[in-house]
């Protein structure tokens, strides 16, 4: 068994156990169990990193065996520097999402742990699949797990979110679905990854296989105008499938782009990057502005997910170096942050179980250590420089303003709009005399939170202090990439 | 031309008709409510039956009997083994099921149900026009007598009085068609039907008159739109152990009897009657879907998914036949048949859940009584679970790569047509996700109905289990059972 599949069914092993032999009565059996699982997972994720090859653009760690010999599917696995950050981040997320859901989940502890883990290794599966059907699989797979947490310890109207999550999502990837199965036909019966991407295609070809992937991609990451069940499914969601949700699911769409949209498609690629760019910019701009007249924290926080991950796919189809790479550390950094916003979230709900800004004033007063990691991640969130925020957003914007000063200067304003959005409701969360006998009767984090915060917290610092380690396997790879996607299918 | 009877074509059959009568005298002996030797003896009857089909199965042979009037062949032995284990699962959940209905009284459940399997088996083997039609009637005549088992029910006769009257129809108009053809083509054996029609000397006017009223008596059984109307009713009407036995196993029947009349007797029409399936196709994904939509008794919201779900097998079967080139034949109805397979394996198991959550008294069959199933079973919550999102085509479940196959065969044609009806299908999944995923919100987002412990039988347990897994074990390793009847397709195709 090689790494990859370690990484990818530990999780799902633990996960399974879980399920099959947990019960209530063993809360605190299954809990342990729990995190000895996700602990181990994150642990089998390391050596990927530490065993890295830099200087390659070639998948690393593959694994390649027959699954379905008739339809010529194969369990092909491999990573490179475009994903391989991805396999630690779900872990590492993974393992805070354990930790972060410890006390608070009461009921059914077995199959919330179970459910978190199997999602986990689904996820990490997409990252690593390198078959196209495969990779499907593990996408639509992830559905369910996140389903039934919506819907089982989600908020009060979680019902109505978890069909849109799931109905939602699995539209896009229907069209996806007959989008993979006309490449396989048309590559003469392959399902390789590879294959697709030296695939000569014609441009009407290439503009319908495009917007099928857009189908599916654009839902998930989600851009402009298709975002709107984010968030709905946020503000329904348990704390710990919002932290997922953002951290790592959004993530997948935007990784479908430059696994499949850009190198399978690269002249519809450039025909539509007009279009990709101006549903960014919406997404940058006008979800900022959207996010800055929110009630509900963690509506806040869904739309400066939408925000962010509009700079992503902005990064993606300016076709840069700067682009590319910015946009997915923007999703490593995304994903610390994000994560961290709503477990700060998380954290006030589980005390006050109101999520109205207005619940709220002068936290600060009584939970002074909260309040400091809450600012860190505040100003990660707005993209202070010296955080994980920045890194991204900045190459991001330098590699616009190479591609058109205007197009830098809209990118960057954006940055005014997260500053805004995210410090307000700062100021009025935790800033400020004590609002309330609520906020008053505040017990400051304990152990167990700190831990969570702690960790996120160093990541986010970590990333923005030295983000050598993040860019640099990257290059190769994004270097690769555009060198593919430059050369046009047409023939 | 009966120079050789090749018995041994036909030893599976003889021995299911001399056990089902042995055991219908040997149940006046038996006595006790639950009739657990009619029961072991039925079962041991369809494992014997099953190792035999599956030796059969093995050698990979084709045989000829009674003067080409039965076939066994690869895919014929595969179905009959497959029938025969679902039969066999039926049973099982079944038995506690009609039990506490008083429906094992007389022991007529066991003996009809051996004899709707004899006529699965001749529909299955028929290799001429009246072997096929006496094989349903078989099938159709004991189910007929299953559904008014209760007799004291209402719901039930009324339900066998529709299924009576709409099959007998569907009966007639099968057996008009069936006479048309013969009339053109002055034989009832499928293979010279087939000759007579690829020499063009048969005038086609007649054979597309006749291959109207077989389409339509085809339809009927299979229940595709518009010839649906008696599934919901005798779906929701007939006890539960009886949806099952017709709802499960015979979809393999009505599978083979389609292939053997079509493909392997009227492939030269094969344009005609594959625009005719397209429109059964279409009509029945969007009527069972949008019906489906609407109901809240959970038989009835599962007939009108099976309606969708045949739409589907049907939708393979439209794609073999490329502008007269067959070569993608083999893929179509090879996917045809593995969806067949895949969705008879899963309604077992949401069939075999519906039966263990009723008790005496108690029919579990609207949707809210699976209300907080996950609290009061995990198991069983969790089995149905995979069940619905196998219905609805979520991978890694077997129901994901079922349609995966039948849309890969869509789209291989390179037809835009085609291209469409696959877009249209996945668009009805969609539709159809919702009230699959309906079910799982219920059994695990809302708060129990009531707090009745749920006792079945220790042997239905262990079976609904295995059966679970197999939907989710047979979705992770999906590449062997659809080789398996690739194989079978090609084997039928080629003799």
């Amino acid at each position: 068994m090689g790494l990859l599949s370690l990484a990818i069914w530990t999780p799902i092993f633990f996960g399974v156990v879980l399920l099959a032999f947990g019960n209530d009565e063993h809360a605190k059996v299954v809990r342990w169990i729990a995190l000895i699982g996700a602990l181990v997972s994150f642990l089998v994720t390391v050596p990927v990193y530490t065993g890295f090859q830099l200087g390659t653009a070639a998948m690393q760690f593959v694994e390649n065996t027959v699954w379905i010999g008739s339809f010529n599917i194969n369990y092909h696995l491999g990573v490179d520097g475009i994903s391989i950050w991805f396999v630690l981040l779900t872990a590492f997320i993974n393992l805070v999402v354990v930790i972060a859901g410890w006390e608070v989940i009461t009921q059914r502890v077995n199959q919330y742990m179970g459910a978190f883990l199997i999602l986990s290794g689904l996820m990490i599966g997409v990252f690593c699949a390198i078959d196209g059907m495969l990779f499907y699989v593990f996408f639509e797979a992830t559905l369910i797990p996140m389903y039934l947490i919506i819907g089982v310890w989600g908020g009060p109207n979680k019902i109505y979110a978890a069909f849109k999550f799931f109905l939602y999502t699995l539209l896009g990837s229907l069209l996806m679905l007959i989008a993979l199965i006309y490449l396989y036909n048309k590559s003469g019966g392959s399902f390789d990854l590879a294959a697709w991407h030296k695939l000569p295609l014609g441009a009407t070809a290439q503009t319908l296989l495009f917007f099928a992937f857009l189908a599916a991609f654009a839902v998930k990451v989600p851009m402009w105008p298709v975002h709107t069940w984010l968030p709905d499914v946020h503000v329904e969601a348990p704390t710990g499938g919002s932290a997922v949700l953002a951290a790592i699911m959004l993530k997948l769409g935007a990784y479908g782009f430059l696994r499949f949209s850009l190198p399978i498609a690269p002249d519809a690629a450039h025909e539509w990057a007009g279009l990709m760019i101006a549903l960014s910019l919406i997404a940058v701009i006008y979800v900022g502005l959207v996010a800055m007249v929110q009630q509900d924290m963690k509506k806040l926080v869904a739309y400066s997910s939408v925000a962010h991950m509009g700079f992503v796919t902005l990064g993606f189809f300016i076709f840069n170096d700067l682009g590319v790479s910015g946009g997915l550390v923007q999703m490593i950094a995304h994903g610390f942050v994000s994560a961290a916003m709503f477990l700060c979230i998380g954290v006030l709900y589980d005390r006050v179980h109101s999520r109205e800004i207005a619940a709220y004033g002068g936290v600060v007063n009584t939970m002074p250590k909260f309040a400091a990691f809450a600012l860190l991640f505040a100003m990660a969130n707005c993209g202070l420089p010296g955080t994980a925020g920045f890194v991204g957003e900045w190459m991001v914007i330098l590699g616009a303003v190479k591609v058109n000063f205007w197009l830098g200067l809209a990118a960057a304003s954006a940055l005014i709009f997260g500053a805004a959005y995210t410090l307000w409701m700062f100021k009025r969360v935790y800033l400020g005399a004590v609002a309330n006998h609520h906020v008053k009767e505040l017990l400051d984090i304990d152990p167990r939170e700190f831990l969570v915060l702690a960790l996120l917290a160093i990541a986010a610092l970590a990333m923005g202090l030295y983000p050598k380690p993040f860019t640099d396997v990257m290059n190769t790879s994004v270097a690769e990439l555009l060198k593919h996607v430059a050369i046009s299918k047409l023939n | 031309m009966i120079d050789k009877l090749s018995w041994i074509a036909v030893y599976p059959e003889i021995t299911l008709l001399v056990m089902a009568c042995a055991i219908t005298m040997l149940d006046l002996a038996v006595k006790t409510p639950l009739r657990t030797a009619t029961y072991l003896m039925t079962l041991l009857t369809l494992g014997t039956v099953a190792v035999m089909q599956y030796l059969y199965a093995d050698t990979d042979q084709t045989i000829y009997g009674f003067g080409n009037m039965v076939v066994s062949d690869p895919m014929g032995n595969w179905l009959k083994l497959f029938a025969t284990l679902a039969m066999m699962v039926t049973l099982v959940y079944g038995r506690p099921y009609a039990a506490s209905r008083d429906m094992l009284r007389g022991g007529e459940l066991f003996t009809l149900s051996l004899f709707s399997l004899l006529g699965m088996f001749v529909m299955i083997s028929g290799n001429n026009f009246v072997v096929l039609y006496l094989g349903l009637e078989l099938l159709t005549l004991s189910g007929y007598a299953l559904v008014a088992l209760r007799r004291d029910h209402v719901v039930s006769t009324e339900a066998a009085m529709k299924y009576f009257v709409l099959g007998a129809m569907a009966s007639g108009f099968l057996l008009y068609g069936l006479s048309m053809l013969y009339g053109a083509t002055g034989s009832l054996d499928i293979t010279e039907v087939f000759q007579a029609i690829n020499s063009k000397q048969v005038k086609p006017e007649v054979l597309i008159f006749g291959l109207v009223f077989i389409i339509a008596g085809l339809g009927f059984k299979l229940g595709a739109v518009p010839f649906h109307m008696w599934v919901p009713d005798v779906y929701q009407g007939a006890p539960t152990a009886v949806t099952l036995i017709i709802g499960g196993a015979p979809k393999f029947a009505a599978f083979a009897i389609v292939i053997r009349i079509l493909v392997e007797g009227l492939m030269p029409l094969s344009i005609h009657w594959q625009e005719m399936l397209m429109v059964l196709s279409v009509a029945s994904l969007l009527v069972g879907n949008l019906a489906a939509i609407m109901q809240s008794n959970l038989k009835r919201m599962l007939a009108y998914s099976t309606i969708s779900q045949m739409g589907f097998v049907l939708l393979a079967m439209v794609a073999g036949n490329v502008g007269g080139d067959v070569k993608f034949a083999a893929d179509a109805y090879g996917a045809s048949m593995f969806y067949v397979t895949t969705y008879v394996l899963t309604t077992l198991a949401s069939f075999g859940i519906i039966m263990l959550l009723s008790r005496a008294g108690f029919e579990s069959e609207e949707i809210s009584d699976l209300a907080g199933l996950n609290q009061r079973s995990p198991l069983y919550a969790g089995v149905m679970t995979i069940c619905m999102l196998s219905l609805a085509g979520i991978p890694p479940l077997v129901g994901f790569f079922a349609k995966l196959t039948v849309l890969e065969a869509l789209l291989r044609t390179g037809l835009t047509s085609h291209l469409w009806l696959a877009i249209f299908a996945v668009m009805m999944s969609l539709i159809a996700a919702f009230y699959y995923i309906r079910v799982i919100k219920i059994m695990y987002f809302d708060a129990p109905a009531s707090e009745a412990t749920i006792d079945a039988p220790q042997d239905a347990r262990v079976v609904l289990a295995i059966n679970g897994l197999l939907v989710l074990g047979l979705g992770l390793f999906s590449g062997g059972l659809m080789s398996l009847c690739h194989h079978a397709i090609v084997k039928m195709l080629t003799t």
